[in-house]
């Protein structure tokens, strides 16, 4: 590979520990509070397994699918979504999209190892399932190709991420494609796993395969932004003229994903008040328990807050897409939860008359539930921070790093190597050439 | 090739006397399929779900052959059930059944302004459906369809509790024990009754007054074969609109014709020679 002689830190943007000792006393306490709290929440999940879940769970047997798996998905559906948009720079070319990707690859993968930290503790056996999932595949199952998927999907955002760091454009490209392809697989299924459960007509159908990938591209704008402009805070070296316009282009291609998400959440709402299996889930987000959630954050911090500020920053001002953003991501979060447990909310029997089941059912995350899913959530914040450190703001262009034999190349801005006789052309194009 | 005349108007009737009991048996096969009481299995489970053989098109065929032999099924007979609870306590005791959880319930169906009653009682439990939504989710093929007696079953140890099956299921039929590390289900008490030789459920034998009848639908001679292909009432399954062929038949079953039908006492025919 090219400049073996340059130290590995160097080549990767890799500072290491040495950065953490450099940063301020409130950084690490930051740092420090979510490695506590991922601590406390993986004590607590733990216990939860000891003492069985269906102790501290509030889980039920009509509401089977909780907080955890809410959180769950709010995790895969950031990640993917992170994969989606990075993509459009680094596997198809638009260069307005390219400085972002590094963060967006490495986020990615973070908010993905989040989703399994959370996924572990709804799982009853997690350790039954790396082997049965192995030597007893069910094809068939969505839940089987959900394992699969997003296993094959971390292996190539992993190794993307390798690339990337390497310089290896094209095999960084090549890897992404697979990623994105396998990615996007993985999350219409997750969409299947709901979607194709008879008995569930608020999941059942082909919207919520097709919902959740815009959705996913959506969050993963928003997402990006997030963790950009937070960066940007952080260090604000990292702001340069790419990166502003890399905001910018992914400001707008998020203001258009929220615009399509409201058209999708309003048609779902009008089609269920009409559809007698739905209309009472659907009554119970607009005017009952789940209203809050429904209007409040959904609605409000979720779609409408965010596409005011984010059209009126026009892309420029940072602090208040960091604001939009950061309450956008709390909005998505309740859009996944008012998903997954209205879902469930009507029993399997309501059609029958019975009186076991007139009502909605209820459900209330316990202190267990919420605490496991904030131990994933810890995870990724920590490791943002970290990352952001020790990774050095995930750069791709920075004059003073600069290293001996390298030079930022005018195409995509990141730091190239120029093997021994070569020019900064044939550098370029050897950097760059097509698979 | 010509066909011989034949004068109808000459021919002598021979009386309903003559006919065999296989030929009353094939008119009345040819009169369910064109009437739709078996619906080529759409409704009732009587297709196969592996093999396009026993699958009749059109409903031109009548369906002989069932999925599975024996064919385990229940038939539930609405109206005697009487909330009795014998057959929830039966089957938690038979499967040790932990107090969090259940694999059979009766559900309560009120009404108001009815003459006869107004209340209903609607024993459910696994339908150990064809078409098994659950056997479909499942990613490791810990809960699958017994391939001789149709019963859908569990492996526990490869059972990850991902729940998947709990939600899939139309009849919220399952639900996660602990003790054993899986999700449980009623299995037609086949580990602990039928596996040992006993031909009832748990729950069919503590029914005091035979609301819940269990049996083989291959053979003729078996009640639920009896209930089910018979004409004078009608028999439903729970969510058809689901499609997943479920093996639990409902009906009314206080009627007099059905009394009939299980003393053995076939159709009654009217001989126009003879009045």
């Amino acid at each position: 590979m090219t400049g073996s002689m340059v130290n590995i830190s160097k080549r990767w943007g890799y500072h290491g520990i040495d950065a953490l000792k450099k940063a301020s006393p409130g950084y690490l306490m930051l740092m420090g509070a979510f490695a506590l709290l991922a601590l406390a929440g993986v004590s607590v999940g733990l216990h939860g397994m000891v003492v069985g879940y269906h102790h501290v769970y509030g889980v039920s047997r009509e509401i089977s699918w909780g907080i955890l798996i809410s959180a769950y998905v709010f995790c895969v559906v950031t990640s993917t979504g992170l994969c989606i948009i990075s993509s459009i720079g680094h596997v198809f070319g638009g260069e307005a999209f390219m400085p972002i990707a590094k963060r967006a690859v490495f986020m990615s993968i973070i908010f993905m190892l989040g989703g399994f930290c959370i996924i572990f503790f709804d799982i009853e056996n997690p350790f039954r399932m790396a082997i049965y999932n192995v030597i007893s595949p069910n094809l068939s199952s969505n839940m089987w190709w959900m394992g699969t998927l997003y296993g094959a999907y971390l292996v190539f955002m992993i190794i993307e991420y390798y690339f990337l760091l390497e310089q290896n454009h094209s095999l960084s490209r090549l890897m992404g494609f697979f990623g994105l392809v396998v990615g996007i697989a993985a999350h219409s299924n997750l969409g299947a796993v709901f979607g194709m459960l008879h008995g569930r007509p608020f999941w059942y159908g082909p919207y919520l395969p097709i919902y959740f990938i815009f959705s996913a591209a959506m969050s993963g704008g928003c997402a990006i932004m997030f963790v950009s402009t937070l960066a940007w805070k952080i260090n604000p070296e990292i702001m340069n003229q790419r990166m502003e316009r890399a905001i910018k282009a992914v400001c707008q291609v998020t203001i258009f994903l929220i615009s399509t998400i409201m058209f999708f959440t309003i048609w779902k709402i009008v089609t269920g008040m009409v559809s007698h299996d739905k209309s009472l889930v659907i009554m119970s987000l607009v005017t009952g328990d789940y209203a809050i959630n429904f209007w409040c954050f959904e609605i409000f911090l979720g779609m409408v807050l965010p596409l005011f500020l984010l059209l009126r920053s026009r892309g420029n001002n940072f602090n208040m897409i960091m604001w939009a953003t950061g309450l956008m991501m709390v909005g998505i979060f309740f859009m996944r939860y008012d998903i997954v447990i209205p879902g469930q909310m009507i029993s399997v029997y309501h059609s029958l008359g019975v009186e076991e089941a007139l009502d909605i059912i209820k459900y209330t995350p316990s202190f267990h539930e919420i605490m496991a899913a904030l131990f994933g959530l810890s995870v990724i914040c920590f490791a943002y921070f970290a990352g952001e450190k020790m990774l050095n703001g995930h750069q791709l262009e920075k004059h003073e790093i600069v290293p001996e034999g390298g030079y930022i190349c005018p195409g995509c801005g990141a730091i190239h190597f120029m093997e021994e006789g070569e020019t900064v052309e044939d550098a370029m194009k050897r950097h760059h050439k097509i698979w | 090739m010509t066909f011989p005349k034949i004068d109808l108007n000459k021919l002598k009737n021979e009386g309903t006397e003559s006919v065999t009991i296989k030929e009353r048996r094939n008119f009345l096969k040819l009169g369910f399929a064109i009437t739709g009481v078996y619906a080529s299995g759409k409704i009732l489970s009587l297709s196969s779900t592996f093999s396009g053989v026993a699958y009749a098109s059109g409903g031109s065929d009548f369906v002989e052959k069932y999925p599975y032999n024996p064919h385990y099924s229940m038939v539930i007979r609405q109206s005697l059930c009487i909330d009795c609870e014998k057959c929830v306590e039966a089957c938690n005791k038979t499967n040790h059944v932990p107090e969090y959880g259940y694999r059979t319930r009766i559900l309560t169906r009120k009404y108001q302004g009815q003459l006869d009653k107004q209340v209903e009682f609607i024993p459910v439990l696994c339908n150990h459906c064809n078409d098994a939504p659950c056997v479909r989710a499942c990613p490791t093929k810990a809960t699958y369809k017994d391939p001789v007696t149709g019963i859908v079953r569990m492996e526990s140890k490869k059972c990850i509790g991902c729940k998947t099956c709990m939600l899939a299921c139309p009849y919220d039929a399952r639900y996660f024990n602990a003790g054993r590390h899986a999700i449980d289900k009623c299995d037609f008490c086949w580990e602990e009754r039928l596996s040992k030789g006993e031909t009832q459920t748990g729950c069919s034998s503590a029914c005091p007054t035979g609301a819940r009848t269990f049996g083989n639908l291959t053979d003729p001679e078996n009640i639920v074969f009896k209930l089910v292909h018979q004409l004078e009432e009608s028999v439903w399954v729970l969510r058809p609109e689901d499609g997943t062929k479920p093996n639990i038949f409902y009906m009314k079953g206080n009627m007099v014709s059905v009394d009939n039908i299980l003393k053995g006492q076939k159709f009654i025919y009217s001989d126009p020679a003879k009045s």
